[in-house]
C-alpha cells in the first residue's frame, strides 16, 4: 500500500455520490424516525409516543416469530450455498470451452428479476402443471407448496439455492484463479494430501471472496421480499412471513405508519449489527491466518 | 477425480430445468398446459408471444424498465468515478467513515424505504416518472459502482498519474484521456453490476410507479393476482425478461472473470 496524499479538495470529487445517496437515504431515514415516535388517527394528525411503538415491538409474538422465521432462514441457506458453492468452484475446469459454457450458464440465475423467480419456481413447483411438483406427486410424496408449510419451506429453500448459489460459486472459482501454478507443484513435491491443499492453499486464497460473498449473501437472504411474496405469498397461514413480507403488510396494507416505522428501524439496526459482527470475525479470522500461516 | 467434470455438470443441469420448464410453458396453448403433462409441446405455438409483442401494456413495461435502467447506469458510473478516485487516491477528513456509510445504504432493506421513498417522490412531482426509479435504484447502485471502481482503481499505479501531471495535462484531461482508458474493463463491470441490480429489483420499482413508468416485473405481479390463469403468457414474459440479461452476460463474460478477480462485487 502506498501512503495516500491528504487533499481536502477530494471531497468535492465525492459530494456528486454524497448528494445523491443522502437524498435517497437520509431523508427518508428521517421520516420513518419521524412516525417511529409518533401515532396518527389520519388526517396529518400526529401526535408524539414516545418509545411506545418500540415497547411493543420488543414484546410482540408476531415479531419475534417473524424474526425468528428470517434467521433460520438465512442460516440454512449460508450453511447449504457456502459449502456447495466452495465444492462447485473446486470443481469447475480452469480452462478450455468449459469456463465460458460455466461462467454464462451460472451467472444467468443471477440476471433474472427476482419476480420472475418467483414465478418460474412457481409454475415449477405446481402440482398440477409443473415438472418438480408433478414428478414428485407421482412418485408418491406428498407435495404440495401452497397447504404444507414443510413443502413450502424446501421450496423457498432450494429455489435460493438455485438463484444465489451462482454468486459463491463464482466469486471462489475468481479466489481459486488467483493462485499461481506454483503452489500447486511446491504441494506436490512436499507430498501434501488434497485436504491439506484445501487448507493451507485454496481457503486462504479464498477468504477475502469468501467474505464478501457470505456478506452479500447474508444481506439479501435477510432482506428477502419478493420471491416468497410470488411464491407462497407468506403462507400456507404464516409460515412463510419473513421480515420485510411482515413490514411491507405492516405499512401499506394496513397502513400502521407508527409500528411499521418502528419494525422497520429495528429490522435496519439488526441486519448492521449482524452485518458488522461477521465482518470483524471474519477479517480477524483472516488476519490471524494470513499472519500464522507463512 | 476423473469424475470431476460431473459436479459443475449436475449444478448446471439443476440450473437449467426450471428454466427449460419456463421455455417450454411458453411455446404451449394454455389447453394443453391444465390438460395434459407434456415434456415438449405437442401443438407448438408462440401466439402468447405474439400476445406480448401487440399489446401495448406489456411491451411498454419492457421499454419502461430499460429506460430507467440506463438512466441508472449512466448517473451511477458517471457520479461514482470521481467519487472512487478520490477515495483510491487522496486521503481526506472522514474519507474512511463515509465509505462504511456508503456500503451500509447497500445493506438497507429496500422494504424499509418503500413507503418514505413514495412520500418523498410523490411531494416533489417525480411519483410515476423513469427517473424517480432511477434516483431511488442509486441507493444500492452507488455506494457498489464506488466499491467495485475503488477496487480497480487502487490496482493502476500512481506513477501514472504523477507522470501525466508532469507532462503538464491537467486534472480533467487526464482524467479523460488516460485514467478512464486504463480501468475500460472495470467500468465493464460496474456497469454490468449496476444493471443486474437495477434490472432485477422490483419493490420499489412497483412502489414508485403507477402507469407511464411501471416496470415489467411489475406487469407481471399484477397479471399473476387479477386473472392466475393464464400460464403461457406469463411464461413467455418472464423467458422475455431473461433474455437482456443473457445478452448482456454475453457481451461482458471476460471482464467478469476478471472483475470477480480483484474481489469485488
Amino acid at each position: 500500500m502506498i501512503a495516500k496524499q491528504t487533499n481536502q479538495k477530494a471531497w468535492f470529487m465525492v459530494l456528486p455520490v454524497f448528494l445523491v445517496v443522502a437524498f435517497s437515504a437520509v431523508i427518508p431515514l428521517m421520516t420513518v424516525v419521524n412516525y417511529s415516535v409518533q401515532d396518527t388517527f389520519g388526517n396529518n394528525v400526529f401526535t408524539w409516543v414516545g418509545m411506545d411503538w418500540f415497547k411493543d415491538l420488543i414484546h410482540s409474538e408476531r415479531f419475534h416469530a417473524a424474526f425468528l422465521k428470517q434467521l433460520m432462514f438465512s442460516g440454512i441457506i449460508l450453511l447449504i450455498e457456502v459449502p456447495l458453492g466452495i465444492m462447485i468452484a473446486l470443481a469447475m475446469p480452469k480452462k478450455g470451452w468449459g469456463v465460458p459454457v460455466c461462467l454464462i450458464s451460472m451467472a444467468l440465475p443471477l440476471l433474472i428479476p427476482w419476480n420472475v423467480v418467483g414465478t418460474i419456481w412457481q409454475i415449477f413447483g405446481r402440482v398440477d402443471i409443473g415438472l418438480l411438483g408433478h414428478s414428485l406427486a407421482s412418485l408418491g410424496f406428498d407435495y404440495n407448496y401452497t397447504q404444507d408449510p414443510i413443502a413450502a419451506w424446501i421450496t423457498l429453500i432450494i429455489m435460493d439455492v438455485w438463484h444465489w448459489t451462482s454468486l459463491v460459486v463464482l466469486l471462489c472459482y475468481a479466489g481459486l484463479c488467483s493462485i499461481p501454478e506454483a503452489y500447486y507443484q511446491a504441494a506436490k513435491i512436499d507430498g501434501a494430501s488434497r485436504w491439506s491443499v484445501f487448507r493451507y492453499i485454496q481457503l486462504p486464497k479464498m477468504q477475502r471472496v469468501l467474505l464478501i460473498a457470505i456478506l452479500l449473501r447474508f444481506m439479501d437472504s435477510f432482506m428477502i421480499y419478493t420471491e416468497p411474496f410470488v411464491i407462497t405469498g407468506g403462507g400456507p397461514g404464516n409460515s412463510t412471513t419473513f421480515m420485510s413480507i411482515d413490514l411491507v403488510k405492516l405499512a401499506i396494507g394496513q397502513f400502521d405508519l407508527g409500528p411499521a416505522a418502528a419494525m422497520s428501524l429495528v429490522y435496519f439496526l439488526v441486519i448492521l449489527l449482524l452485518c458488522w459482527v461477521f465482518y470483524t470475525v471474519m477479517s480477524n479470522i483472516g488476519e490471524e491466518s494470513s499472519n500464522g500461516g507463512k | 477425480m476423473r469424475l470431476k467434470w460431473l459436479i459443475p455438470a449436475i449444478y448446471i443441469i439443476f440450473l437449467l430445468l426450471p428454466i427449460y420448464w419456463l421455455v417450454n410453458m411458453s411455446l404451449k396453448t394454455n389447453e394443453e398446459i391444465l390438460s395434459v403433462f407434456t415434456l415438449w409441446p405437442r401443438d407448438l405455438t408462440f401466439a402468447n408471444y405474439m400476445v406480448i409483442f401487440t399489446d401495448a401494456s406489456w411491451y411498454s413495461g419492457y421499454i419502461n424498465s430499460m429506460i430507467y435502467v440506463s438512466i441508472n447506469v449512466v448517473i451511477s458510473v458517471t457520479f461514482a468515478l470521481p467519487a472512487a478516485y478520490a477515495f483510491s487516491r487522496y486521503s481526506f477528513v472522514g474519507d474512511k467513515h463515509l465509505f462504511f456509510w456508503l456500503l451500509t445504504n447497500r445493506m438497507a432493506p429496500p422494504a424499509v424505504f418503500a413507503l418514505p421513498f413514495f412520500q418523498l417522490y410523490s411531494s416533489i412531482g417525480l411519483f410515476d416518472t423513469h427517473i424517480a426509479v432511477a434516483i431511488a435504484h442509486c441507493l444500492f447502485n452507488l455506494p457498489l459502482a464506488v466499491w467495485i471502481l475503488e477496487g480497480f482503481m487502487s490496482g493502476i499505479p500512481k506513477e501514472i498519474d504523477e507522470t501525466a501531471f508532469v507532462d503538464g495535462y491537467s486534472w480533467p484531461r487526464f482524467f479523460i484521456k488516460i485514467f478512464i482508458p486504463n480501468i475500460a474493463s472495470g467500468i465493464g463491470v460496474t456497469a454490468f453490476f449496476c444493471f443486474m441490480f437495477s434490472w432485477v429489483e422490483l419493490l420499489l420499482a412497483r412502489t414508485l410507479t403507477a402507469v407511464n413508468a411501471k416496470p415489467i416485473s411489475a406487469i407481471m405481479t399484477r397479471t399473476v393476482s387479477a386473472s392466475g390463469l393464464d400460464w403461457g403468457v406469463l411464461a413467455a414474459a418472464g423467458v422475455l425478461t431473461i433474455l437482456p440479461g443473457a445478452l448482456v452476460i454475453y457481451f461482458v463474460r471476460n471482464h467478469i472473470a476478471k472483475g470477480f478477480a480483484l474481489g469485488r462485487v
